[in-house]
């Protein structure tokens, strides 16, 4: 992603502060009536849950206060959406969708 | 929420290389919004000059090059730029021959970027300066693909290959701004039987240039390519060995660069589904504004191309002779037409059912209920271990020449 240093794998965990690279664009295309995530040559189909962890990916909060703000929402215990929010990251880091 | 499994993100794949995209567009019927936008495609491939220092035996333009005054202007340009938005397209490739020697490249990447579209340039990068780049960055650009021939430790047998003295050193010092510029890279290395074994250094050259992505992309016998197959069609020996290094460095390599493929589908077992089905995913523009449904679609004898200066894209896109001709699946015959995968890989490549059956409406030979696909797989079988003949280089006119010399040409005055 343009940053000089060593070429690592991005681990995720609940302290993880992961945001989107520069050229990866989250976007709501009107003409289909979805949200998409822009990556080079490829395009990836988010579902609701995965555009509003993204959306809270700003590169200051904690995938931990992520996990927090969705289980407030979702009424849901805090550190099973952790773990389903970690693969889902991680997935994504892997895919260089999402740094940290 | 609570099954740690869930797939939250469906990846789809464009990938384009030499001669291969491949493009899963949302699907149609579920959207009521906007019907002409639902069906458009995801990606344009903005071919926007011919011109072209590298003369490269494997390349994928036609071996009828356009001439440059027959070229579109800026505005014809920024218009077709508009035009893509508004249909619908999410993507534009800006490629040619070399979209650099293009001077008004950066105008049409600002349209691009101001009207919404990603846009990623694929360049042969030997005319690049810095500043340029620096320029396209400040104009939105949003990635770069830069084309190698092999590594730096090979840069006679790369520089040959491009038919361009230099061109390596070249790539790896532009290769360099773009790390440095903080543009996202990709390297795309046309696999052959002169770089076959090099597979794993290509892969680790890629990373230590600073990409994030490299493919890995075997020539596919098309146009140029077609016309040089027996001099660059890899044994199958080779082929399996390199799809094996492939998978062992994408473990080894996870989260650090994303490796892509592309298999020659004479060592394939189906045919690969050709820009992702017909008129589904991808829409061409030529350098004189000819729009096709993929960028060999003029060798097929009896289709009709529409012109960017005589009608919308999205006009062209929906109702388009070329188009509409293979698009879906009724126009398949046995065995596509009942074939449980015809959609998955619909019939494969139009253009070289025709090339090869003289109706494109015929089954790829590449797939193995061809008629013809024992004999059409065995050339690569035959090919493959003879001594190579000669390169034809990419020139315009050049198909017709006899064959060049094997050192490295002079440069092309393209």
């Amino acid at each position: 992603m343009g940053e000089a240093g060593p070429r690592i794998r991005t681990i995720i965990s609940g302290e993880s502060r992961p945001t989107m690279p520069r050229h990866i664009k989250l976007r709501h295309d009107a003409g289909r009536g979805r949200w998409l995530i822009l990556a080079p040559e490829r395009v990836f189909d988010p579902d609701d849950i995965a555009v509003e962890v993204l959306k809270l990916c700003d590169g200051v909060r904690a995938v931990s206060d992520i996990a927090d703000v969705l289980a407030k929402e979702y009424n849901a215990p805090s550190d099973e959406i952790a773990t389903d929010i970690i693969a889902m990251l991680q997935d994504l880091a892997d895919k260089g969708v999402v740094k940290s | 929420m609570n099954d740690p499994d869930t797939k939250h993100v469906r990846e789809e794949t464009i990938t384009l290389d030499a001669g291969e995209m491949r493009c899963e567009s949302t699907d149609p019927s579920e959207q009521q919004l906007d019907p002409s936008c639902a069906r458009a495609p995801v990606g344009l491939l903005a071919e926007l000059t011919h011109r072209c220092p590298l003369q490269c035996p494997y390349c994928s333009n036609p071996l009828e090059l356009e001439r440059v005054n027959t070229e579109l202007d800026t505005e014809q340009w920024q218009k077709v730029m508009r035009q893509a938005a508004q249909l619908g397209i999410l993507q534009v490739h800006l490629s040619g021959g070399e979209p650099t020697a293009r001077r008004d490249l950066v105008d049409i990447v600002r349209t691009a970027s101001e009207v919404g579209l990603y846009t990623n340039l694929i360049t042969a990068a030997v005319l690049l300066k810095r500043e340029q780049l620096v320029e396209l960055k400040e104009a939105g650009l949003d990635h770069v693909q830069i084309s190698i021939q092999n590594t730096d430790a090979n840069a006679e047998n790369a520089d040959r290959v491009g038919g361009y003295k230099g061109g390596s050193e070249k790539k790896k010092i532009v290769a360099g701004w773009v790390h440095e510029l903080g543009l996202p890279l990709t390297i795309n290395a046309p696999i052959h039987r002169y770089n076959v074994k090099d597979v794993e250094a290509i892969i680790d050259y890629a990373v230590s240039l600073g990409a994030d992505r490299v493919e890995i992309a075997h020539v596919q016998y098309y146009a140029w390519a077609l016309r040089n197959r027996a001099s660059l069609m890899p044994t199958r020996e080779a082929f399996m060995e390199s799809a094996k290094i492939v998978e062992r460095k994408r473990e080894e390599l996870k989260g650090v660069i994303v490796i892509d493929a592309v298999v020659p589908d004479y060592y394939a077992k189906y045919p690969k589904p050709c820009m992702g089905g017909w008129g589904r995913g991808i829409i061409n523009v030529t350098p004189s504004g000819r729009v096709l449904p993929c960028h060999a679609a003029e060798s097929i004898k009896g289709l009709e191309f529409d012109n960017v200066k005589d009608k919308p894209l999205g006009e062209i896109w929906l109702y388009g002779q070329a188009f509409q001709k293979y698009r879906g699946t009724d126009w398949m015959k046995e065995p596509c037409r009942t074939c449980p995968r015809r959609e998955i890989d619909y019939g494969g490549c139009r253009c070289q059912a025709f090339a090869l059956t003289g109706d494109a409406a015929n089954t790829d030979p590449a797939c193995s209920l061809s008629p013809l696909h024992d004999e059409w797989a065995k050339v690569a079988e035959i090919e493959s271990h003879e001594t190579a003949p000669d390169f034809i280089y990419r020139r315009p006119g050049g198909a017709a020449r006899k064959p060049a010399s094997t050192k490295t040409p002079a440069e092309s005055d393209a």
